[in-house]
């Protein structure tokens, strides 16, 4: 085989593999038309690349106050872009902290409920019959249970570290993402094209790894998006209750408390962390919604 | 459907009994006790004070004294503000939850299914995106956020509300309702907006609108129903998260409600109010998911929980 051939050969291997994924190519293109979700998607990236970038750039530390200037308000003379809070602490890197570890703990803990919930939803769904009914009362127990107050309580119980507020918060957010995953596994499971595949012989890790993983894949993407604003959210609301991340670190809940208390005399503490957070939220929301939209085809209208 | 409801309530029994055991070894883990103070008491009060509330037996003995309590409506002595129960202490703070709540939910109600179903009939028309964008900012924005907002714009800057404060007026219940409903309105709209359409492009909406029936029946009799079947779906979240929304409420507003009781009491090791406040919360939920299930028989005839046996 002469080198040329090879190479066109392997080329047709590779647009053949781009066409048997289809589904997400598809699915890509119809994302990139939807102008809100396209908004989203840049939105986060700048979000990441600012916080991440941002304190690096300033002269200002999270933690070392700056003497000269307590609650003073923006301005570019001083060199405080976001203003100074109480105890003179720069805010745009303070807020840039804060936004790294509301976004961590955003994705950590989406990525502990997306273990625990893929894991037991796909085995319950798989398994079925008894098993799955078993599995999924308990489910529907644990669902009656008011979740943020047992965040709380275990906040309480384990004190206020910071990996144990992204287990507690994923160890509990796991099951709407068990429930939607045994749902799909339990239909895909019955598909003729399931059949079709154990009909020519495939092996049950064969099914699981071709037919099912590839077809819960979008569910999950969607729900992972979906998820991760609402882990920020939790994460806020605990150390805006004063029981989430604690000093020196800092996240936009905890900043957002802060300017809270300084409403009157230093409006723009509140106003900059509680406008990242919003910001952020909002791109989220529309990247997970144009997601939804994109991977599933049927729910357009 | 009498014999579903009773069912249905039969099998909340183990939820509750799941809720109390998790939340009572849960907060006895957590380090430190309800007597703990900056000053270290004698040792001999301290045995005292374990005695007389049962401190000094072994867990298990205490969970099975707390069951047996319970069964009868007790919900035992608060640790923390003394010569209180927790019963008179929920008794207290409970209404003023539940009105603040009962008023968010109704007008999220009344007002997400309008702007839901108004924006619907414009699909796709700027007052439709306009409508949706504005939800989408209800919903990002916490209630945390809002809060402070809302009184930097209302108490601070304009003066026209007070900022914090409880009485059953309504200057002083807007604020907290207001920050209440905005989310909830924001849910409301997007689901009826989303259910709205999906009705009105069914085939048996065409066939009344073919026999001539006018626009206004068609969508008052015909479409609104059916379409508000997911809006009672979400009343069971809903009820959580103003539960958990009235947590930071009455923190933000300074309102003596049960929400305020929650944090002070984990923060305090205030086991028995904690124990309380959670079983409420519990029942809360569960009655509203019960009264979920109802609406939705009730509205969709297709779906009666008669267990096989054929109902009239």
């Amino acid at each position: 085989m002469t080198e040329p051939t090879r190479d066109a050969f392997e080329q047709a291997l590779d647009t053949r593999e781009i066409r048997g994924r289809s589904l997400y190519v598809d699915a890509w293109h119809r994302l990139l038309k939807n102008k809100a979700a396209v908004v989203g998607l840049v939105v986060l990236a700048i979000m990441i690349v600012l916080v991440l970038v941002g304190p690096m750039l300033s002269q200002w530390d999270h933690e070392i106050p700056d003497w000269d200037h307590y609650s003073t308000p923006p301005s570019l003379e001083t060199g405080h872009l976001f203003g100074t809070d109480a105890i003179g602490r720069d805010l745009f890197v303070r807020t840039m902290i804060g936004g790294q570890i509301s976004l961590l703990v955003g994705l950590l803990a989406t990525l502990v409920s997306l273990i625990i919930g893929v894991t037991y939803g796909a085995v319950a769904g798989y398994l079925g019959g008894r098993a799955d009914n078993i599995m999924m009362r308990f489910v529907d127990a644990v669902y009656a249970m008011p979740f943020m107050f047992f965040v709380i309580l275990l906040m309480v119980v384990f004190g206020r570290n910071i990996f144990l507020i992204f287990l507690a918060i994923g160890a509990i957010n796991w099951l709407d993402m068990a429930r939607i995953v045994r749902g799909q596994t339990l239909s895909l499971k019955n598909k003729d094209f399931v059949e079709a595949a154990r009909a020519c012989g495939a092996t049950e890790a064969q099914v699981i790894r071709r037919h099912i993983i590839p077809n819960l894949l979008g569910v999950v993407i969607v729900y992972v998006t979906l998820t991760i604003p609402q882990v920020i959210l939790v994460e806020s609301f605990l150390s805006f209750l004063g029981l989430g991340v604690q000093e020196p670190l800092t996240s936009w809940g905890a900043l957002v408390n802060e300017g809270a208390q300084e409403l009157e005399t230093a409006p723009w503490s509140l106003m900059f962390p509680a406008g990242f957070l919003a910001v952020t939220l909002f791109a989220f929301n529309f990247l997970g919604d144009g997601l939804r939209d994109a991977l599933d085809p049927k729910d357009r209208l | 459907m009498l014999r579903y409801s009773l069912r249905r309530l039969a099998s909340a029994i183990p939820t509750l009994f799941l809720l109390i055991t998790v939340a009572f070894f849960l907060i006895r883990i957590a380090p430190g006790g309800p007597f703990d103070s900056e000053r270290a008491l004698p040792p001999e009060i301290e045995a005292n004070l374990a005695a007389k509330y049962h401190l000094d037996e072994p867990l298990v003995f205490q969970y099975a004294r707390y069951l047996w309590q319970i069964a009868r409506l007790d919900l035992g002595p608060s640790f923390h503000y003394l010569d209180w129960t927790v019963n008179d202490l929920i008794l207290q703070g409970a209404p003023i939850s539940f009105t603040l709540g009962i008023l968010a939910l109704v007008i999220a109600l009344v007002l997400g299914v309008a702007i839901g179903a108004w924006a619907a009939l414009r699909q796709n028309r700027p007052a439709d995106y306009t409508v949706m964008s504005f939800a989408m900012i209800g919903i990002s924005i916490p209630n945390f956020v809002m809060a402070p907002l809302l009184i930097l714009l209302f108490a601070i800057t304009l003066g026209w509300l007070p900022a914090g404060g409880w009485e059953y007026s309504p200057s002083r219940m807007a604020l907290p309702v207001v920050t209440l409903a905005l989310p909830m309105i924001a849910y409301i709209a997007r689901i009826t907006r989303g259910s709205m359409i999906e009705v009105l492009h069914s085939s048996y909406i065409r066939t009344v609108r073919a026999k001539g029936m006018p626009e206004k029946e068609v969508i008052l009799r015909h479409a609104l129903k059916p379409a508000l079947l997911p809006v009672i779906s979400y009343l069971g979240p809903a009820a959580a998260a103003i539960l958990t929304g009235s947590v930071v409420v009455e923190r933000i507003f300074t309102i003596p409600g049960i929400g305020t009781y929650f944090v002070q009491g984990a923060l305090n090791r205030d086991y028995t109010l904690v124990m309380g406040v959670v079983i409420l919360y519990g029942i809360i939920i569960i009655l509203f998911n019960f009264l979920v299930d109802l609406l939705y028989a009730w509205l969709d005839p297709r779906i009666r929980y008669d267990d096989g046996e054929a109902e009239a």
